[in-house]
């Protein structure tokens, strides 16, 4: 292994822990749909990043921050017409990346990732992110929790629901972003919903839940690093499917 | 005594639309004040409007060492959120920056017992969940309790019980409580105010002198039928 395959390797294991931790929440809020459309909005970020030739974190962070921004909006109105909004930016934001890559190669490291050369902003960034997004949800966990059980109830302990839902948006967001590298706009979404599932099915207490879920999570990078390496295959989707076989296994173990 | 809670010409518009109008009424402290009216009188959006919740025109005055607990109507909760009691009033302790030995008091307050307290919130009765959604409100020691159709989803000995403990509270920790209730029966036995709510006000007073029957075929569009033989009802002190 090399000393760049290693610190990738770091990066990518903080990035899952903080995946899983936010996807237990996401979970528990019901906005798993909504978040997973939204890493699909650091597509057309992507596209402008290669077209500006700019840090790609760059453009996906402007465009998935645009995202949270949008989609908060949409969730205080409670019509149909939220999920259909959701639709047609998912759809529109992979097309227009699409037209905005060009380049095949290019497309298919957006959309699937791939480790590549990761310099040392990249890798401190990475850190950090991960490193912020666990730390605020620990931090915002007991508000969260109230909310998740009854947002009126919430406004009337005299938490901003509707600050308090920005801010998960956002560490969302930052979540996914850390995770685009090397899991691609498509699969960013994966490590944060199926670990997440997994753990759902196999705990029963609220910590045990968060903590399975983070371990589920760093596992699938774990062994999806170590399964792509030794079969030569891409390491995102490798990932994914690690993860998926888990959430199967979670299934399993319910009906016995 | 001392005025608790003081409304006047209180109007409260949703989506451009009056549902509160011209509402005036006070409250003194250790009152028990039960709102009454017909589906879409405006009665929840009355106390939410009280909790600060909505907005208004006109003005709402509580007394400056008012602390407000709130029990809201049945909540939806999603059965298998992996949530207990437990950390539902620990989030709110922690979230408060209340001493860790509120949550053991307000479950004791509540009715509950200590066994309870790790039972998933979807795994409860619906008098289970009453009580923990006071005990959610107690927390934080308020002086008043607002009671959105505390027994909506109890049966009827259930419902006995939760309005027996709302008066032991009130009694105990020197509460005042606002209850919205379709119970008539409770109005008489424990109420000392009661406030009839059609968008306005269409009575407010003691029970007794209040709730004269052309008040309630006013209020409710029609007799109610169990209006006399409740009227007896020996009232609580």
């Amino acid at each position: 292994m090399t000393i760049g395959e290693i610190y990738s390797l770091i990066l990518a294991i903080s990035g899952a822990a903080a995946a899983g931790v936010i996807g237990s929440f996401a979970l528990m809020k019901r906005t798993v749909i909504a978040g997973d459309v939204m890493s699909h909005i650091a597509i057309p970020g992507l596209g402008l990043a290669v077209i500006w030739s700019i840090n790609p974190l760059v453009g996906g962070g402007a465009t998935l921050l645009l995202g949270s921004m949008l989609i908060w909006h949409l969730e205080k109105k409670t019509t149909l017409s939220t999920e259909a909004a959701i639709g047609v930016i998912f759809a529109s934001s992979v097309a227009l990346g699409a037209l905005l890559i060009g380049s095949n190669e290019e497309l298919i490291d957006a959309l699937f990732g791939g480790f590549g050369s990761i310099s040392a902003p990249e890798f401190a960034f990475g850190i950090a992110a991960s490193v912020a997004v666990i730390v605020a949800i620990w931090m915002l966990k007991d508000k969260l929790i109230i909310g998740l059980f009854s947002p009126e109830l919430a406004s009337a302990t005299k938490i901003n629901v509707g600050l308090l839902n920005l801010w998960f948006l956002l560490l969302f967001s930052l979540t996914i972003l850390s995770g685009l590298r090397f899991l691609g706009a498509l699969l960013a979404g994966a490590l944060i919903i199926v670990p997440a599932s997994a753990a759902r099915q196999l705990t029963h207490s609220l910590g045990a839940f968060i903590f399975t879920s983070a371990l589920l999570s760093v596992l699938s990078v774990v062994f999806g690093f170590l399964i792509s390496r030794a079969y030569n295959l891409d390491l995102g989707p490798t990932v994914v499917v690690v993860a998926a076989g888990f959430f199967a296994l979670s299934l399993l173990k319910k009906k016995v | 005594m001392f005025r608790f809670l003081g409304v006047e010409n209180l109007t409260v518009s949703l989506d451009g639309e009056a549902v509160i109008k011209d509402l005036s009424f006070e409250l003194n402290q250790g009152e028990n004040l039960a709102i009454i009216g017909p589906n879409g009188s405006g009665k929840t959006v009355l106390l939410k409007t009280l909790l600060g919740l909505l907005p208004y025109q006109g003005e709402i005055k509580w007394a400056e060492n008012v602390r407000l607990g709130y029990v809201p109507q049945k909540i939806d909760a999603d059965r298998h959120l992996p949530i207990t009691i437990q950390n539902l009033l620990s989030a709110k302790v922690r979230a408060l920056g209340l001493p860790f030995s509120e949550v053991a008091r307000a479950i004791t307050s509540a009715g509950l017992t200590e066994k309870i307290q790790k039972t998933p919130v979807g795994h409860l009765s619906g008098g289970q969940f009453q009580r923990a959604l006071i005990a959610f409100a107690l927390l934080g020691h308020p002086n008043v309790l607002l009671l959105d159709e505390p027994t909506a989803s109890i049966d009827e000995p259930g419902e006995a019980q939760i309005y027996e403990l709302i008066h032991e509270l009130q009694d105990k920790e020197d509460m005042t409580v606002i209850l919205v209730s379709h119970d008539l029966s409770f109005v008489y036995r424990y109420a000392t105010k009661v406030l009839c709510l059609n968008k306005i006000n269409i009575c407010f007073g003691a029970p007794e002198e209040t709730l004269t029957p052309s008040v309630l075929e006013n209020l409710y569009g029609g007799p109610r039928k169990y209006y006399h033989h409740i009227h007896n009802g020996n009232k609580h002190a």
